[in-house]
């Protein structure tokens, strides 16, 4: 079916079965490879997105449920989320930087809720993403850097 | 290392890919070799590469793949610091698989010890370079000039010029000899040994950065494969109905075994096919499809029970490994404080975060593949063996790779991604789901180890025997490799690092079912966790403390003179052991519940010692603090070997406390991220890491070292704080976590 989606304030009209995941329809049909595929079950926040705003993995959502809605990736920006790149070159988070779309996603969202996010909201907010290469000490050093940035910007 | 040439200019593109102008340098290294080979006369087959261009950009043709651990970074940085470079000009090409860059094979923690010397001679050649060509427009003797951060200045005037301005004269200096070259002194390093970030950041915060499951060719299309669950088993009969009706699926094919041939090459597991015009619809129609299956030889394979056999075994005399000195049970039968242990460490996976994928176009004559790969020259060696096509028609080009781990040096999915698209004539980049790379790997083995040690009366170790069952990685290359071959035994087996005058090794027999492979750290992962369990538990009966006892075990100052370029110095493991004991300080009053426990390991020509601190609340362990010293020698780039380690503390976690692949029926029983679990950011602890100051001695593996170490630490922390002793991993096992 034909499809309009709206990303990073973009429209695109695809065309894709209904059911189609939104990271596939992302990653394979619209052609933003920015957002990853890690496990297909909503285990890893590789895939994470914004959709108004909210975090959604995006292997777990049909297409369909994006319609009409705002869609966030890694290839957008946003005020926060410039303060986190800024955090993550500082720290020199990635390795091999797979994850890193999907833990920038998570902490942009954690970010937009909480100013100043404690040592437990962090491991609230991130521990549903996985980094295989074990970069989460930098994360959250980077997430309070990004944090104190913002705050002092406000 | 052969000598720095020019490049001809025709050969630019044609060599490389890089865009023609400017300086382009080459010069021949041999990372396989021990000794850099020579060139024969009047041949130069340059495959290491920097190019200076007129606007200053200076590029590096990167031979090894990246994967996390920062190898581009670190071998621009090398040149750099020789150069006088400006960061900001460095700027890499990733190299494609051809057997003209040498050795590129990236694992075995190995790319910075075998290719730092070249590249700061290739980084001095270009600066002498630029330096001449200065001095000739100053009308100047060489010595009264010097090149600071991309300018070459004149000493008497001040004057300088820029690097790309001097960039034409320079090419038509002579390439000076390598006597010619002064290499920097350790104190002036500008970049080596000091903290860079990594040149691919930008790319990695922005989801630019192009792994393989990113390839995009025009019309390509996208498969998946549905393989046996178990290994080698192969497909009898299949209905492709339900699958082909899927939307969006428009091909489905049986795909035959490749076998490869014994002793090199992965081959192709075979299965049925699914080609669609996305990944999703591939992944649906796999789902749909009605396969009954062969399942072969491999079918009643229990991991259970062979771990108990392997338990049988060890507990029987096994083979005698050569290494074994003095006379053990002489040793026992004069001890009368003699202990006994059993060690169990399951089958792993690597579980990289980019799934195996590849993307292949075979074009009758030609393959170009694309895909996240350690080893491009053996995927591309393996593909001119299976498909008949001269092997100068082939190219692999090296994506960057989201996590290896040791996964990604196997080319099977290469050559699966090419026999599809020689099916389908056309561009197809097959993936795999995680359920396959959790089910198809290539494992690290299992292993079963029964340790016997005997104390005397002043508590010095007095006879050490170990017997090992491991089913080895030779049997994925040779079938009936039944026993743990010595290359493997000679990661901390035979060549553990303490002072025995009575130690017997003994091997016993262990089949393969699985295809094994390695992962980070490979046979360490064994030794470390038998070797410092039971350091710990002899440390115990002997009534020390095991920081004390680790310090005397290793014994007195020694280096162990033999083949190696990097010789065993027991003095520096001794002393990545104090100065652990002091980050961590060791022997400090703690907290209720909590326990501290050490490991310390030699591998990859690292000395790495750890000491972590855990928690118990009711019966379940948290990993509090973890603090790691290491001694790599060299240090090429602070920050990249702290990131290293910190990473290798958390893998280390994720085996220690959750790792396990089980098999029933010859099936593997895990399926994804919910049943094979990794450390996540709330288990992630306080890491601290100690790097020792040694710039004077050569550079030793980074990525793998820091792993071994942690799984024994943990376990004896868990001791140190419940008295539980586990001696069987992953600690989920033991309702720990």
């Amino acid at each position: 079916m034909n499809i309009l989606l709206s990303i990073n304030e973009k429209s695109y009209a695809i065309e894709a079965a209904s059911e189609t995941p939104l990271l596939w329809a992302i990653r394979d049909i619209v052609g933003l490879t920015g957002t990853k595929f890690g496990c297909g079950v909503s285990q890893c926040g590789a895939c994470s997105v914004l959709i108004d705003g909210n975090l959604i993995k995006s292997c777990g959502i049909p297409v369909s449920f994006a319609v009409g809605k705002e869609i966030f990736t890694i290839e957008g920006t946003s005020e926060t989320l410039e303060f986190l790149r800024e955090a993550w070159n500082e720290g020199n988070v990635p390795q091999c930087g797979y994850c890193q779309s999907g833990q920038l996603i998570a902490a942009t969202s954690l970010l937009d809720k909480i100013h100043h996010p404690s040592d437990e909201d962090i491991d609230t907010a991130m521990s549903d993403n996985i980094c295989r290469c074990g970069t989460y000490t930098r994360i959250k050093k980077a997430i309070h850097r990004a944090a104190a940035l913002k705050n002092k910007s406000l | 290392m052969s000598k720095i040439q020019q490049v001809n200019r025709r050969d630019f593109v044609k060599l490389i890919g890089l865009a023609s102008g400017g300086i382009l340098l080459g010069c021949n290294v041999s990372s396989s070799q021990k000794e850099f080979v020579p060139q024969e006369k009047g041949t130069f087959t340059p495959n290491l590469f920097i190019q200076i261009q007129k606007d200053g950009t200076i590029t590096l043709l990167a031979s090894r793949s990246e994967m996390g651990q920062g190898i581009r970074t670190s071998l621009a940085s090398a040149i750099a610091d020789e150069m006088e470079a400006d960061w900001k000009y460095i700027s890499l090409k990733q190299a494609t698989g051809d057997a003209k860059y040498g050795n590129q094979n990236t694992d075995g923690s190995r790319s910075v010890r075998t290719m730092l010397l070249p590249m700061r001679k290739m980084g001095a050649t270009a600066k002498l370079m630029l330096i001449s060509a200065a001095a000739k427009k100053w009308n100047l003797a060489e010595t009264d000039c010097e090149a600071k951060n991309h300018y070459v200045i004149n000493k008497i005037t001040g004057d300088q010029i820029f690097f790309g301005d001097l960039v034409d004269e320079a090419a038509k200096v002579e390439v000076p000899a390598q006597e010619r070259l002064t290499l920097k002194k350790v104190e002036d390093f500008k970049y080596i040994g000091k903290t860079l970030k990594s040149i691919d950041l930008k790319d990695f915060t922005h989801g630019t950065a192009g792994y393989g499951i990113d390839v995009r060719i025009p019309d390509m299309k996208f498969a998946a494969i549905a393989r046996c669950p178990v290994t080698f088993g192969t497909v009898k009969s299949f209905d492709q109905k339900a699958a082909l009706e899927t939307i969006g699926v428009t091909d489905v094919f049986k795909l035959e075994r490749l076998v490869p041939p014994t002793g090199r090459f992965f081959g192709a597991l075979g299965g049925v096919a699914v080609i669609a015009n996305n990944t999703w619809a591939a992944f649906q129609g796999k789902m749909n499809l009605d396969i009954e299956w062969n399942y072969g030889e491999n079918k009643s394979f229990n991991s259970v029970e062979f771990q108990e056999k392997l338990r049988k075994r060890v507990h029987q005399k096994g083979k005698l490994v050569s290494g074994s000195t003095g006379n053990v049970s002489a040793a026992f039968k004069e001890s009368n404080n003699t202990i006994e242990a059993t060690y169990t460490v399951p089958f792993l996976v690597h579980a990289p975060m980019e799934v195996p994928n590849a993307t292949a176009w075979f074009k009758g004559n030609e393959i170009e593949v694309w895909a996240p790969v350690q080893d491009p020259q053996t995927a591309r060696a393996e593909l001119a063996h299976f498909f008949e096509i001269p092997l100068e028609n082939i190219t692999v080009n090296v994506t960057f790779l989201g996590g290896g781990f040791g996964r990604k040096s196997k080319s099977d999915f290469v050559v699966e991604a090419v026999a599809l698209s020689k099916k389908i004539k056309g561009p197809v980049q097959v993936v795999w789901t995680r359920e396959d790379d959790i089910q198809h790997s290539f494992y690290h083995a299992t292993s079963v180890q029964y340790l016997k040690g005997s104390l005397d009366v002043n508590g010095q170790v007095t006879g050490w025997l170990q017997r090992v069952g491991l089913p080895s990685i030779v049997s994925s290359f040779k079938p009936m490799s039944d026993y743990a071959s010595g290359f493997e035994l000679n990661q901390g087996f035979t060549n553990n690092p303490y002072n025995l005058t009575n130690f017997r090794l003994e091997n016993v027999k262990a089949e393969s079912h699985l295809r094994i492979g390695w992962m980070r750290s490979v046979v360490h992962i064994h030794s470390a966790f038998g070797n410092n369990s039971f350091v710990d538990e002899l440390a115990f009966a002997a009534k020390k403390d095991p920081f004390e006892f680790y310090l005397n075990l290793i014994g007195e100052d020694r280096v162990l003179e033999g083949t190696s370029d990097h010789p065993f110095d027991s003095k520096r493991l001794k002393n990545v052991l104090k100065t652990v004991a002091k980050t961590s300080n060791w022997g400090k009053k703690l907290p209720k519940g909590h326990g501290l426990g050490l490991a310390v390991h030699y591998s990859f020509y690292s000395y790495v010692a750890t000491v972590v601190e855990v928690s118990s609340v009711k019966d379940k362990i948290k990993v509090e603090n973890i603090w790691t010293a290491i001694d790599c020698g060299l240090v090429l780039n602070k920050d990249n070997v702290k990131n290293q380690l910190e990473g290798a503390a958390i893998f280390g976690m994720s085996l220690a406390m959750f790792g396990k692949i089980t098999t029933k029926e010859g099936a593997v029983e895990q399926y994804n991220y919910n049943d094979y679990r990794m450390t996540r950011m709330k288990d992630a602890p306080n890491i601290e890491v100690t790097i020792i100051d040694n710039m004077d001695t050569a550079p030793t593996g980074v990525g793998e070292p820091g792993v071994p170490v942690i799984a024994p630490a943990i376990c004896n922390a868990i001791f140190n704080a419940t008295g539980n002793r586990v001696r069987s991993l992953p600690l989920a096992d033991s309702g720990l976590v």
